[in-house]
Formats: structure tokens, sequence, C-alpha cells
């Protein structure tokens, strides 16, 4: 005979979605409360994948803890890495040659791009799309093609160090960052007509996974989830690093905050950082591409604190230094785990294949959220 | 001379020529019933490679190409795979409604091919109500997702089946509707009458802006009950993981996959039959030069290059739209598809009775 399935006492269905659901892109855990297909309640379990990363870092040396972040939020570990190299260079009080700081910016904004179009093509995957996946990886294998020549990985980059970057870009990197723009505007259009036109998208997307700004706020909300609510938060903007305050972009910002906005600004984003891109690409300065450092670091004892804009928001490294080799203790400020506990409050009300896509405008890394 | 009826009548011939006629019958329908299982799994390969080269071309790769030349063996490959793994029944399940289902999905697929029209007078059963028939016997369809949804005793599985019950019951009605435009138009449930009445030129030419409209939400409304996207809820992978399916493995999957198949074979020679003439080739009213023409190339090829070309189009909507939503998708059927087929079958009989077609 069938046995009862789970159910709660008012009759309520619980499912758990996960760890392993091809919706959740990675092992998050979702229990959903649901009653017929409407969302009473969204409970993210988290700790599948934990890998104690903070804790690790303590038993780490300043220049070995950074590789450990790449494996956090892996679309945009460049960034990271940035994030972890600028705030030891802030205890250290290492002057980074502006080489270095092009280089940097440059890689992020690269980052930025390979992120947002894997991410393109996951959340039309969530709304049953497989096409636009194949084609945000055309672009998107160009710019790994690019990270490869010059990082010598295509992924976990670590490439970052404290005082500069690793090595010296290479000799195609100017060319082929040129190609890429060039392929990326004749094709960008397509994003366009398959996707954010099309009229069943805009129907699953507008109206959906609502969030105040109030709301973003008060939830933690960081980068685009945030800015799809109209919250003006760029770290890139209030707190620059690196000379993103001598470059002209534009901080995108949509005021609906339903699913569709979250996804403009993504998409408006990818056309600032190419702007970014094409304002440093012939300007890279001559010069040493690290800084002169000492062969082991030692931060001075006190506490250090750098943000950084990734791909899915702000990313904080804090560092309590007891003035040895090793950081006394580490905390990563991770944007998908704020942004993940707005789920419940956006998915409240709806129908279950709307939170596949509020997910998806979420933008999540599972090990980002889960260290 | 090289036509499919005249191979048949030579086989009844050559059969009646040494067997009593019950033995003949009984011998033809054993042949028949070979024919059809044959078609099946030809049909379940030859779609299956075809939806797999067309995703691929569509998404700019480049699909099968290891098995035999050009991908062309994948598709035994795969069945061969599926043959061999294990067809598990979950502990738990209803063991006699899992393992039936997707022999009821096959069974009704089956059926459904009876009354269709291969070629110029080549079909199995000349029935007198084609038309109400296949709508009948495709409303059990959703009986087998139902039982595979319920019997699995799995969430997902019993969400997609009752999504699945939702969206076939409705999208039934329209396409029932559209079908009996049609039927309305020449007046006949046979299919094989429906064909002779386009001998001067297809319906979707002959019937102006209604048979139209009612070719659109045809092929809108059995995209929906084949459970094709953007459709697919009742397997919505992103949601709920396989669906219906999700707790099958092995032939048990594969009767579902083959019978998805082979309804979108159906359902797409029902379309090319009412709509565009079925094995009838292209004929302009009385331009007989022409209409002779067009008459050298054999009927079966006008039916199969219609029928894929459906299939074709059904495909494309699969590999471009985005998936919606269980309350859009019963919004779309019962607030437009319904009243846009009940006022175009108003039209059709208007016209019809006024002989505005040509």
């Amino acid at each position: 005979m069938v046995e009862e399935i789970g159910t709660t006492t008012d009759g309520d269905l619980i499912i758990n979605v996960g760890p392993q659901h091809p919706a959740t892109h990675g092992v998050l855990h979702l229990v959903i409360t649901l009653n017929g297909e409407t969302i009473k309640k969204v409970e993210p379990h988290l700790g599948y994948i934990h890998r104690s990363i903070e804790k690790m870092c303590e038993s780490l040396s300043y220049r070995q803890f950074i590789y450990v972040t790449s494996r956090m939020d892996y679309l945009s570990s460049h960034i990271n890495n940035h994030g972890c190299a600028l705030c030891v260079e802030k205890g250290l009080q290492i002057e980074v040659p502006a080489r270095a700081k092009v280089i940097r910016i440059l890689m992020d904004e690269l980052t930025r791009i390979a992120s947002h179009e894997l991410w393109w093509g996951a959340m039309a995957m969530d709304l049953g799309a497989f096409t636009p996946f194949f084609h945000a990886f055309r672009e998107r294998e160009t710019i790994n093609d690019i990270m490869e020549e010059t990082c010598g990985a295509r992924l976990t980059m670590n490439y970052m160090v404290p005082g500069g970057v690793m090595l010296d870009i290479h000799p195609n990197f100017r060319q082929r960052v040129h190609d890429f723009i060039r392929l990326f505007k004749s094709k960008v259009h397509e994003y366009e007509e398959m996707v954010t036109g099309n009229i069943i998208f805009q129907n699953r997307m507008k109206g959906v996974g609502l969030l105040s700004a109030e709301d973003a706020i008060s939830f933690g909300c960081t980068g685009p989830t945030a800015r799809g609510s109209g919250v003006s938060c760029d770290v890139r903007k209030y707190y620059p690093y690196d000379g993103y305050e001598q470059l002209a972009f534009d901080e995108v910002l949509e005021t609906a905050g339903d699913s569709f906005a979250r996804y403009m600004v993504r998409i408006r984003e990818l056309h600032q950082s190419i702007r970014i891109i094409e304002q440093l690409i012939d300007n890279i300065p001559e010069g040493d591409f690290q800084a002169k450092t000492k062969a082991v670091l030692k931060l001075p004892k006190g506490e250090f604190y750098q943000r950084v804009e990734t791909a899915r928001g702000e990313f904080g490294v804090y560092i309590v230094s007891e003035g040895g080799t090793t950081p006394y203790r580490i905390k990563f400020r991770s944007p998908g785990f704020s942004n993940l506990s707005a789920l419940d409050h956006m998915a409240r009300g709806s129908k279950l294949g709307d939170l596949v896509a509020m997910m998806g405008t979420l933008d999540l890394v599972i090990p980002d959220i889960d260290r | 001379m090289w036509s499919f009826s005249n191979i048949s009548t030579n086989i009844d011939e050559w059969l009646r020529s040494f067997l009593n006629p019950t033995w003949t019958m009984v011998a033809e329908m054993v042949i028949v019933g070979i024919c059809v299982i044959s078609l099946f799994a030809v049909l379940g390969l030859v779609l299956v490679l075809m939806e797999r080269k067309v995703s691929a071309w569509i998404q700019i790769r480049l699909g099968p190409n290891r098995v035999g030349p050009k991908g062309i063996l994948q598709s035994f490959a795969d069945t061969l795979k599926l043959l061999v793994k294990e067809g598990m029944t979950p502990d738990g399940s209803d063991k006699f409604l899992f393992n039936f289902a997707p022999l009821l999905a096959i069974i009704v697929a089956m059926l459904l091919m009876a009354p269709i029209a291969f070629a110029k007078d080549f079909h199995m059963w000349d029935l007198n109500i084609g038309v109400l028939y296949v709508s009948a016997v495709s409303s059990i369809s959703v009986i087998s997702i139902l039982m595979a949804g319920w019997a699995s005793n799995n969430k997902y599985s019993l969400m997609g089946a009752m999504r699945s019950g939702a969206q076939i019951v409705s999208y039934e009605l329209s396409a029932g509707l559209s079908i009996l435009t049609i039927v309305v138009l020449c007046g006949s449930l046979n299919l094989n009458d429906i064909i002779q009445s386009q001998v001067d030129g297809w319906w979707i030419f002959k019937g102006h802006l209604p048979v139209l409209i009612s070719f659109v939400i045809f092929i809108i409304a059995v995209t929906a009950e084949t459970n094709r996207a953007p459709f697919d809820l009742a397997e919505a992978e992103s949601e709920l993981t396989a669906g219906f399916h999700t707790e099958y493995s092995g032939m048990k999957f594969a009767l579902f996959f083959l019978a998805e198949y082979v309804n979108v074979f159906i359902v797409c020679a029902i379309g090319a039959t009412l709509f565009l003439g079925g094995w009838m080739p292209f004929h302009i009213g009385n331009w007989t030069d022409f209409n002779h023409v067009m008459d050298y190339v054999p009927s079966s090829l006008w039916f199969f290059g219609k029928t894929f070309f459906l299939i074709f189009l059904i495909m494309w909507f699969r590999w471009t739209f985005p998936r919606l939503r269980i309350d859009q998708l019963l919004n779309l059927e019962w607030k437009y598809l319904l009243p846009i087929s009940m006022v175009n079958i108003l039209l059709v009989t208007l016209m019809a009775i006024l002989g505005w077609h040509f």
C-alpha cells in the first residue's frame, strides 16, 4: 500500500528540494512547505558542503589563505582574491604598482562579465529554456581562454597576491580582450531577443519575488539583488579601491524590486563592465606588476577590514591579527548568504515554479553561502 | 505501382491464395501488429535522434557524433543501455500501478496509430469516426501519467502528475474544438474523407483566417497535451526533478519516453491530416497540369514530410521558449484559447453554411 507522505498537521506538503536537485545550482537544501502549488514557507538548510574555510585560513599564512578563497565564490574568484589581497595590503601598507592595479580591475570586470553570463544562462535554464545556456557559454569561453593564458587557470585563478598580481599579463592579452569585446557586442543583442523580450519570460519575471528597498536593507542584501530594489550599494562607488574612482561607469539601479528588475540590473551591468574594460585596456601603464614584499608577511597586531564588489554583491574580509605569520581569526562576509536570507520573504505566497526563478535572480553560488 | 496500397493488396492476394478468409485476417492482423511495433521502435529512434540533432543545431553544438557515422547509431546505443538497465520498483510504491502505468502510456500511443492514413489507401483501420476516436483515446494518456505519479509515492511525481492532469484535461478542449472546425467544413469524422476533401487544396489554404487560427490553436494545444516545452510542467526538471517519471528507470522509463515521442508524431500526423492534407499532394484548385506534376511525388513522402515539418516546429518551440507557470498555463487555456476557439468554430460554421470557403 501507498504510505502517508510527509505533511504538516494543517495538511500542507513538505518537500525537500536538494541538496541534490537540478534547480539549486549546487547543493543548497531547501525545506519547502507547500499548499498545493503555493509556497507557505521556504527554509534554507546550510551545511552540506561546509568546508570550514574560515578556520582553515587561521592556519595558513597571509600568502596562502588567498588561494582558499577562490573556492568560495568560484564564479568570481578573482574578486575574492582581490579583496583578500587588498586587506593584507592594508595591514602591511604596501603600495601596489599602477600596472598591477589596472590589471586587477580588468580581471575583476572580466570575471564579472563571465559570472553574469553564466548566471544568465542558468537563469534561463531555471525557467525551462535550455538554449540560452549554450549561447552564454560561447562568450564565457572566450573570457576563460583569456584567463587561462594569463593566469594559467580557468576557474580558480589565484592570480592576485599581496602587492600586485602573480605574473605579468600574457602578450596576447590586449588583443584577445579586444576580440572579446567585439564578439560580445556583436552577440549581446541575442540575449535581448531570445530571453529579455520573450513574452513568456516577462510574464514569469514581472511582479514576482517582490523585495522592497526597506526589506532589501534589513535582510542585508547587496549587489544586483539590492540594486534591483533601488538600493544604491555599489562598493566600487562608495568605497572605491585600486582606482575605481577614476573610471567612468554608472551604478545600475532598478526600482521595481521584482525578479525582472534584478534580471535587468545584471544585464545592464554587463554593459557597464564592458565600458570599464574599454577605458582601461589600451591604457595599461608600464612598470612592475608586483610590489617588492618580504618573503614572510606579518600583519601588525590589529583588525583589518576590506570590502569589494563581487558579481553577487559585497564581499568583506575581516582579519584579526595577533602579529604572527597567520591570522588569528578571519571572517568573510559573503554576499550570497545575506541574499539567500531574503528568499523566504520573497517566495511566500508564490508558486513553486516561481521559487526556482527567484533563486535564479538571486544568483546563488552555494560554496559562497556555505563556507 | 510502387505504392503502399499495391504492396498491401499484393500481400492480401498472396495470403488469400492459400488460406481461408478467417486465417487470412488473423495473419494480416499479426503482420499489422508487427508493423506497428516496428514502426514504434523506428519512430522512437528517429525522433530521439532528430530531437538531439535539432537541439544541437539550435544550441550551436554538434550533438551526438560518436556512435556510427554522424552519430546516427546513438539512439541504438541508448536503447541498448536502457534495455539492460535494472527496472527498479521503489519500496512503498503501488507495485501494480507503478508497473502498469508505462504500459498504458504505450498502449494508448499504439491505439492512436490505427486510423492514421500513412499513404494513399494505406491505413490500418478505415474508421468512420476517426477524429472522435483519436480525441477519445488520446485522453486516456492522462490516466497513465496520473497513475505513474500516484503509484511512485514520491512528492515530485505526484505534483507532476497533478499538473499534468489539469493541463491535459484543459487543453483537450481547445484541441477538440480546433479539430471540429475541419469536421464542420468537410462534414465527416472519417480521416480519409477529410483527406479526400482536400483534393483541390489543403484546408489551411482553403479555409481563410478561421482555419489558420484553429491551426495555431491546435499546435499550441497539442504541444501542451504531449507535455512538451513550453508546457512541460509535468516533468519540469528545474522544479520537479523529472515530474511523474522521477522514480522510473530502465525500460519502464524508456516506455514513457517512447510514448512521448510517438505521441508527438501522432498529433503531428493528425495535424498534417486535418490541416495540411495528409498524404494529399499540394494541389491548387483546377490547375490540372500542376496537380498532375505534384502527384508524381509519392503520397507517403507528402505525409511524412508534412508530419516531420510539424514535429520540427514543436521541437523548435521546446528549444526556444521558457516554461510557463501553472496558473499562466491554465489562464492561457481558459481565458484565451477556449473563448477564441468557440468564436472561431461559430465563424467556421457560418462559413461552411454560406459556402465561403474555396
